[in-house]
């Protein structure tokens, strides 16, 4: 998978949030084999200095960094994010979020169209978190966007994939793009779905950092991701409404008398 | 001078960005700056000089999603 100019073996993509502890965080890292984490920036206290500790783990654990801009809900916070991102974490991507709506934390697709732009002028590699809208779509990618994420549900939620008819539609309308569902994933299996479709990978932190043993789940994930990727690649049989039998017709012996 | 530093008041006698760093305790640290809202490069912080109720932003890596 290439994304931008970099080739990517892992179709899974992890957050590095929420988990039971920086030992736990580093195990579920290694036993997902991912080779992009995301991060954030936030603020530091010069008496605790909390990032520096976590800055450290994650440069120990040698994979390439994802930078977002959570939390932002106006271009101007994301740009200025983005900026400081790229001087500290030293690469030029970013996963471009800004939000509109607080319940859903659904993006802001004007704001971030107007955003993506800024950035792709300014020589970022922008990762869109996006909905599933086609227009929405062909606006990144006239803005210079490379790659585009899809939300699958609700940062957060669990719900897996919300409108299968929509990723579908992307995944048809953009055939050599790069897609990647982020958020929403709950279980693996929603992530063997999406790969089914034929996305090219998947973003997630909650379903793995909230299991009850996030390395064994991240593990799960890593697995149904390879399986979901191989069943596209295999072709998949088209469903029909009622039976077929399997078994040849022709030579069934006659034996109901 | 008072300065917003992170959402907290601050007293201090640094006239530029870069001093303030270093009074507020963050040398050595990775941090990216911002002042009034607009980011500071770590290459221009000595350059950037403060005025009475400039708001300062001090970020470093943090878990993300």
């Amino acid at each position: 998978m290439r994304l931008y100019d970099v080739e990517i073996n892992s179709r899974l993509l992890l957050g590095t949030a929420q988990y039971p502890s920086p030992a736990i965080l580093a195990e579920a890292v290694r036993a997902s084999q991912t080779e992009i984490v995301t991060v954030s920036l936030r603020r530091e206290s010069a008496r605790l200095r909390e990032g520096q500790d976590f800055w450290a783990l994650i440069r120990e654990l040698g994979v390439r960094v994802l930078p977002n801009t959570a939390g932002c809900h106006s271009v101007k916070e994301a740009v200025t994010t983005a900026e400081m991102a790229r001087e500290i974490f030293a690469t030029n991507w970013i996963k471009l979020e800004v939000i509109g709506e607080a319940d859903t934390l659904q993006p802001d697709v004007f704001g971030l169209v107007e955003a993506a732009r800024i950035l792709n002028e300014d020589g970022f590699a922008v990762f869109p978190y996006m909905t599933e809208d086609l227009v929405v779509a062909e606006r990144l990618l006239e803005a210079g966007c490379q790659v585009l994420m899809p939300w699958g549900a609700p940062i957060g939620s669990g719900k897996g994939l919300n409108n299968l008819f929509g990723l579908r539609a992307l995944r048809a309308h953009f055939p050599d793009v790069p897609l990647i569902v982020d958020a929403g994933i709950g279980v693996p299996s929603h992530a063997a779905a999406a790969m089914e479709l034929g996305y090219d990978a998947i973003l997630l932190n909650t379903a793995v950092a909230k299991a009850g043993d996030p390395p064994a789940m991240a593990r799960a994930f890593a697995l149904a991701i390879e399986a979901g990727r191989a069943a596209y690649l295999a072709g998949a049989m088209q469903p029909r409404d009622m039976a077929a039998p399997s078994t040849p017709v022709l030579g069934r012996p006659s034996l109901a008398r | 001078m008072k300065v917003i530093v992170n959402g907290v008041e601050h007293e201090i006698a640094a006239a530029t960005l870069a001093a303030a760093l270093k009074a507020l305790d963050y040398e050595n640290a990775t941090v990216a700056t911002a002042l009034n809202g607009h980011f500071v490069p770590a290459r221009k912080r000595e350059q950037a000089k403060l005025a009475e109720g400039d708001r300062i932003e001090i970020v470093a890596p943090r878990q993300g999603g």
